[in-house]
């Protein structure tokens, strides 16, 4: 019987079995931010056990709140900040050096092929886009994963989603995950790996990969995960160059993490995507999507392009395409963040940054802030915002507000009418 | 071990999310105690008030994926503080119910059918849960009506709430 690619993940850390159904296994890699860390920190402290498996594999970031508005998340960011210095975690990135954790780790090429890793924030599936498995765990789970590199999971099913065809052109991976997501419901894929895979797969870039990905938790998915090819290979050159002869040689390694043809999944999807259109979410669950057309019209009071789903340069390159030489409607306003400092900086380069003050869009600096109503762009009461992020939750972005989430295409072009509007760079439906 | 028996509150609705549970705006507190007063404070759910109908509960009955969304075990913690141990559902969302399991709290699977008997016989009164964590039974009882429903807690959930949660037993192991 052939094992996919999460099984054979789980396979090969494989600490013990303490009983049939769970699996405790070895982490690669622990990520940490200051809202969820500090609590695990303290109680280590608490419990006389304030030490970490290894420096070299936990990674920092002060990304919720940055930099800290107000006396608490000062509090948050210095706890964190603290601790990673008294344990030499190199790889800390304080306000200034700090991005949005889904977009800045896997840029710094701390991810790969093959890899577990956890994280304090349920949007962690997002790095299964390299072929890893990444879950989203509690503070607890991150307690232990500090102190002992372990974590535990139940046995790995696997819903499999074979997406074929062609995207039409102004029909990007946020529209893609909105459409699976409708599909299969929020609890469709719980206690499951959501594995990607077809075409349509095949022909994204790795930031597209991760928008994709990201959203597997919307639907109850404990990781996404994408096999690994030569695109994988591409984006993690720059930092796995020391450690393979060739690209190719990178490629043949990589591609022992892909599941086997008799592979065993809880369930097969196949959706042909070639007449899919630009998709939005309208009411308070990610699964109560229908398509921008039956949407058009509907008056938002603010747009909000970023976050660890869409906060990434080609999300920024395609706003900009249809926001240049417009300005936003006067009945709104544009929140923009940069996902990390390197995207901010490649966007001043290419004139993005331009291009968006010109149309009058507040680019803030790279944090997740908006996208759970904590900061740098929260809605008052009875409002409602476009948004480019991963949750329309009652409240989510600011208590009463509502939240309708698209691509950054869609929500460009609402900011420019001030209502859910289609974007020009999608030429119909078939 | 916590004493997990005590009245009941029904959720009639499916989906709860963690952000209803409690609003990222109080992830900035860094005490399991300050989340108190906020717990479901932004549940949409007709007729709720989570001033008055969280008072002195125990014991959430609720359907499906109850805890969806994020990470945050400040969700199972604002229960906790609310002296909420046990959240009774026909599934939860893995994260949630890992973290309830990690603090040694009781997030109990039950089927379709069964959570729709819990409603129809005892969601209009004042219920109270008797919950027996060796027999595996949870006890409704209101005004004359009283059912017994047993449940599964075996394997590493079981091994968890014995040994006082996760890190309690990592680090005996590991």
């Amino acid at each position: 019987m052939g094992k996919t690619i999460a099984e054979k993940i789980f396979d090969t850390h494989l600490v013990e079995k303490p009983f049939d159904d769970t699996f405790v296994v070895k982490l690669d890699r622990v990520f940490c931010h200051e809202i969820t860390t500090p609590i695990a920190i303290t109680d280590l402290e608490a419990r006389g056990k304030d030490r970490v498996f290894d420096p070299t594999k936990i990674k920092a970031v002060i990304d919720h709140v940055t930099p800290s508005k107000d006396s608490k998340t000062a509090e948050q960011s210095k706890i964190l900040r603290d601790w990673a210095r008294r344990h030499a975690i190199k790889d800390f990135f304080d306000v200034g050096r700090n991005g949005v954790c889904h977009a800045i780790f896997p840029e710094s090429g701390f991810v790969r092929p093959g890899f577990t890793l956890i994280m304090g924030d349920s949007h962690t599936c997002t790095h299964g886009a390299f072929g890893a498995f990444a879950a989203g765990v509690g503070t607890t789970d991150l307690e232990v994963g500090i102190l002992k590199g372990v974590c535990s999971f139940k046995t790995p099913k696997t819903i499999k989603f074979e997406l074929t065809g062609k995207l039409q052109p102004g029909v990007y991976a946020k529209d893609v995950i909105l459409f699976v997501i409708g599909q299969i419901g929020v609890n469709g894929a719980t206690n499951c790996v959501m594995e990607f895979t077809g075409t349509i797969i095949d022909e994204m870039s790795m930031e597209s990969r991760m928008t994709l990905c990201n959203m597997a938790i919307e639907a109850g998915g404990t990781s996404g995960i994408c096999y690994p090819d030569m695109v994988t290979v591409d984006y993690l050159w720059p930092h796995i160059s020391n450690e393979y002869e060739s690209k190719e040689a990178a490629l043949k390694d990589f591609s022992q993490w892909k599941s086997d043809e008799d592979a065993v999944y809880e369930k097969v999807y196949k959706f042909d995507l070639s007449s899919l259109e630009p998709m939005v979410t309208f009411g308070y669950k990610p699964d109560q999507v229908k398509t921008v057309r039956e949407m058009e019209g509907t008056p938002v009071d603010q747009i909000y392009i970023g976050s660890c789903t869409n906060g990434r340069i080609e999300d920024l390159r395609i706003a900009a395409q249809i926001l240049k030489g417009n300005k936003i409607s006067d009945t709104v306003r544009c929140v923009l963040s940069p996902a990390t400092p390197k995207i901010y900086k490649a966007a001043l380069k290419e004139g993005l940054i331009d291009i968006f003050m010109d149309a009058g869009v507040c680019v803030t600096n790279p944090t997740c802030g908006a996208c759970l109503g904590m900061s740098n762009g929260v809605l008052a009461n009875g409002e409602v915002c476009a948004s480019t992020t991963n949750r329309n939750f009652n409240g989510r972005m600011g208590k009463g507000g509502m939240v309708h989430l698209m691509s950054p295409a869609s929500a460009a072009a609402t900011a420019i009418t001030g209502k859910i509007t289609q974007s020009p760079l999608f030429k119909g439906a078939k | 071990m916590k004493d997990f028996s005590g009245k009941v509150l029904f959720l009639d609705r499916s989906d709860i999310n963690t952000d209803e549970i409690i609003p990222a705006k109080y992830l900035t507190e860094i005490t399991k105690a300050a989340l108190k007063p906020y717990v479901l404070e932004d549940l949409k759910l007709d007729g709720f008030d989570p001033k008055k109908d969280i008072e002195d509960k125990k014991v959430i009955i609720t359907r499906e994926n109850f805890g969806c969304g994020s990470s945050r075990e400040h969700a199972p913690w604002a229960l906790e503080v609310n002296n909420i141990y046990t959240v009774v559902a026909v599934n939860f969302a893995r994260i949630f119910r890992q973290n309830m399991y990690n603090c040694g709290m009781l997030a109990i699977n039950m089927d379709a059918a069964v959570i729709d008997d819990m409603f129809a016989n005892f969601s209009e009164k004042e219920t109270f849960a008797a919950i027996d964590t060796e027999k595996n039974t949870i006890t409704l009882k209101a005004d004359n009506t009283e059912k017994v429903y047993a449940f599964k807690l075996e394997g590493f959930d079981k091994a968890l709430i014995d040994s006082d949660g996760w890190v309690g037993y990592a680090d005996m192991k590991y």
